[in-house]
């Protein structure tokens, strides 16, 4: 059969392989969840009248606006190829050390009582601590994100009940209120606070260099390398951000309570990596924006709030929402189209 | 086009067939009704360029993908359905340029990989069964070392003969020899005309079209998505070759230095490397004028890549000095050497070049990222002012400088690498194996951006196993155990050149 054939003249219909239709998808990738955004809002104000109201809409903004900061530190830690779980425990222990540095003992304090001023900046120094210590321990030691930040969660969370003694501490500084507290132009300031912290690093991670290199660390560290990026500082610095976004979380959320709880932040995590992941981070790292991890906050937000409002028997709601949490995984698997890692 | 014509009784002697095989993904027709028929006991060269369809048709005829139409099979029998894995292993078996072995498990784990048996395993029978099967193959190694500490070789070694103990008769070479050194190779050879003779089939993917003239019978050439021709290789020569797999006459037009004029002596010196010494070379001195294109070839243990990494402060000199126009360089510091002038395309585009999820334009402006704005602001306009610069002057086919890199192919991924190396307008450019795996057509445009670099005073390092790229150099050195062992001007000779990098000329 080894007959030669002539080179075949015919004119080329088929594409170069990497030739792609000039309308750009990719561009729309980002909104994939808006769809699911506006369903929940229907669904919603059809099970419940209340949904739709003001005063319930906001009150999902504002609960969320802790846990939204969460998932701005762990998307962008994620996006740079690591991990951090101990963030649900920075979250408590951060405001707890400060406020029973400045506290008397008599409200649980650790008997300092240093001006009550300083509560404010020793929250966001711990948070930054827990940060860098997070990085010596990847970096230096060269130990795997996750297990070193399972075993800062234990840690810290330990380290809160021990300085709390197991108690809520309740008499909490004007100032550290502050920022939990007040609202402006009718949206709870902490709402604010998150969203302009989420424009911050919208801006940073889309159009400065120092955002882009995130990606390329994520994306592939020895190329980053190669190409002059200082990656261990990279990872540094966004691990000591996250850790000060979940200190600030922690003040945030001590002053819409009132009070810090023994448990604050406990089991956190999961919604935390449930809003990433539905908002289209990948857990390998290098993709994913902060647009979409904002929308995985909103979508979970959403689903929560119309569950509580639904009144579903409390024993049954973990359940609930584990169940729907994994089918909104689904759901944005399949309108994303790409395989989860 | 290739259906059997003159052969009605169609699969008689024949090992693999696949015909009228057409594939899609979305729009892009990665395989366009081609066919190949790979007669048993021969080995069959497939080539072609990056993109042309090769590594959709191994996908094919390993049973990994299904094609959209068109039919396979072997030894004159459909090929099994996709989800027979085990029918497929027993038909062909592929050793890719990526490694299917799993590091941490031992080579005797590797070789009976989910054949362990029916009952408890039994560790000393599958070791010495291991054993018993890598004897002929002269691998030697202790089967229970774990697989990582396998050379490239010895790698390669063991794939095969796990392929060919599952009973597989037909095995498919995806570029074997990218990563082996010249005597490495040549023992592959020796190893496949042997097996060749007890009956196996083999088909051969490679972008040296000197190593098909070398193992194989028949050639297969494709050509964006298309079958172009099919011929022994004994009656098809070189040119003729090329200019099917390119689609035009002309072949391989490589700038050579002669092209260029010679550098002056009195030419300022761009880089000064003075008693360096590093990992698995010493000592070495060399000083590169502006303009100028210095070479280095050597065996794989020669030490070569080792001083080029560390010229771009990816490795740290134990000691020595690097000067860029007089100016010292802080050793170990990519972001000095960057800063100082020195650009570089890494020895593997995969590993050390690319983030394959990025865009064009982030890829290419990494190492200028902070020369676009204020601040270390990236405009967008900026971005992607450095990206369709990129695309436009080292001629990258894309949709676009927003186009993932990952959607790329070979030959054009390493041009954007190109792009990131010469971003920042580096006084001395540092390219290790800036050919390796890319297409004739893509090479020529690689080479062709070195000669321009060149001419505008741009001084050049070129680390390559591979003599064509060498053409361009105005010096060679060759480095045999980590030391210069030989110099030559631009009249070197391939043989001379070779017999200085495997250490036999005097």
């Amino acid at each position: 059969m080894t007959e030669t054939l002539s080179p075949d003249t015919g004119a080329s219909t088929a594409p170069a392989s990497g030739r792609r239709p000039p309308l750009r998808f990719a561009r729309f990738r980002d909104l994939a969840l808006v769809p699911a955004i506006v369903i929940l809002l229907v669904v919603g104000a059809l099970l419940d009248p209340t949904f739709l109201t003001t005063g319930n809409l906001l009150g999902v903004l504002q609960q969320q606006s802790a846990l939204s900061l969460l998932v701005l530190a762990e998307a962008m830690i994620l996006i740079t190829g690591k991990f951090d779980l101990s963030l649900e425990s920075t979250i408590g222990f951060a405001p707890v050390l400060a406020i029973a540095l400045v506290v008397p003992t008599s409200a649980h304090g650790l008997g300092t009582e240093w001006a009550a001023w300083l509560a404010v900046p020793l929250c966001l120094l711990t948070g930054a601590l827990i940060g860098a210590f997070n990085g010596l321990l990847i970096l230096k030691f060269q130990l795997s994100a996750f297990i070193v930040t399972l075993g800062m969660l234990i840690t810290v969370r330990g380290l809160h009940e021990g300085v709390s003694g197991g108690n809520s501490l309740f008499q909490i500084p004007q100032s550290f209120m502050f920022l939990g507290f007040e609202t402006w132009l009718g949206l709870p300031l902490s709402v604010w606070i998150s969203l302009a912290l989420f424009v911050v690093g919208m801006v940073v991670l889309s159009y400065f260099r120092q955002g882009r290199s995130l990606y390329a660390v994520g994306g592939n560290v020895d190329a980053a390398k190669a190409a002059g990026i200082r990656t261990n500082k990279v990872i540094w610095t966004v691990l000591i951000i996250g850790g000060v976004l979940a200190a600030l979380a922690g003040m945030l959320e001590t002053g819409r309570l009132g009070a810090i709880g023994a448990n604050l932040g406990d089991g956190m995590i999961f919604d935390v990596f449930a809003a990433a992941v539905i908002g289209g981070i990948s857990l390998n790292g290098g993709k994913g924006t902060l647009f979409g991890a904002l929308c995985g906050v909103l979508v979970l937000g959403l689903i929560l709030n119309i569950l509580r409002l639904t009144a579903v028997d409390g024993h049954w709601f973990n359940a609930i929402k584990g169940v729907i949490i994994l089918l909104a995984l689904v759901l944005s698997r399949l309108t994303t189209g790409k395989a989860q890692e | 086009m290739m259906s059997a014509v003159n052969h009605p009784a169609a699969s008689e002697g024949l090992a693999a067939v696949a015909r009228n095989v057409t594939k899609r993904y979305g729009r892009t027709v990665a395989l366009d009704d081609v066919g190949i028929e790979i007669k048993d006991g021969e080995s069959h060269a497939l080539v072609g360029r990056n993109g042309a369809g090769k590594s959709t048709l191994v996908s094919i005829l390993t049973g990994l993908q299904a094609a959209d139409s068109g039919e396979v099979s072997f030894f004159g029998k459909p090929a099994p359905a996709l989800s027979d894995r085990e029918g497929w292993r027993r038909n062909v078996a592929c050793v890719y340029q990526r490694s299917t072995i799993m590091p941490a498990l031992s080579v005797a784990e590797n070789l009976f990989i989910n054949r362990q048996g029916k009952r408890l395993i039994s560790w000393s029978k599958m070791r010495r069964q291991a054993g018993e099967l890598l004897e002929p193959f002269g691998v030697d190694v202790d089967v229970n070392t774990p697989a990582s500490d396998l050379t490239v070789e010895q790698r390669q070694l063991v794939e095969i003969a796990r392929a060919l103990s599952v009973g597989a008769r037909f095995i498919i070479l995806d570029e074997p020899t990218a990563q082996l050194d010249g005597p490495a190779i040549e023992r592959l050879f020796e190893r496949l005309r042997a097996l060749q003779d007890t009956g196996i089939t083999f088909m051969f993917i490679s972008h040296h079209l000197e190593e098909i003239y070398e193992v194989c019978q028949t050639v297969t050439v494709f050509r964006d998505a298309r079958h172009i021709l099919t011929a022994p290789v004994a009656e098809l020569g070189r040119a003729e070759l090329v200019d099917a797999m390119t689609g035009e006459p002309g072949g391989l037009t490589v700038p050579g230095a002669a092209d260029r004029p010679d550098v002056s002596q009195d030419s300022e010196v761009a880089l000064n490397v003075e008693n360096l010494t590093g990992d698995s070379f010493s000592d070495v001195s060399l000083r590169i004028r502006r303009g100028e294109v210095i070479g280095f070839a050597g065996s794989a243990s020669s030490g070569k890549h080792q001083l080029a990494e560390t010229v771009y402060g990816l490795r740290k000199p134990s000691s020595g000095v690097i000067e860029v126009d007089g100016r010292k360089v802080k050793p170990g510091s990519v972001l000095d050497a960057l800063k100082h002038g020195i650009g570089c395309v890494p020895r593997d585009r995969h590993h050390q070049g690319l983030v394959l999820g990025l865009s064009i334009a982030e890829n290419a402006a990494m190492t200028v990222m902070n020369k676009l704005g204020p601040a270390g602001l990236v405009p967008p306009k900026q971005l992607a002012g450095v990206g369709s610069k990129a695309i436009e002057s080292y001629d990258i086919v894309t949709s676009g400088a927003d186009q993932p890199v990952s959607d790329l192919s070979g030959g054009n991924q390493q041009k954007v690498v190109m792009a990131r190396a010469l971003a920042s307008d580096p006084k001395v450019l540092v390219l290790i194996n800036p050919t390796a795996g890319v297409d004739v057509k893509s090479k020529e445009s690689l080479l062709g951006v070195v000669d321009r670099v060149a001419r505008t005073g741009t001084a050049v390092i070129v680390v390559s196993d591979e003599l064509d790229d060498l053409r361009v150099c105005d010096r060679v050195l060759v480095m045999f155990h980590g030391e210069v062992a030989h110099e030559f001007g631009r009249d070197w000779t391939e043989q001379d050149l070779v017999a200085a990098i495997e250490g036999v000329s005097e």
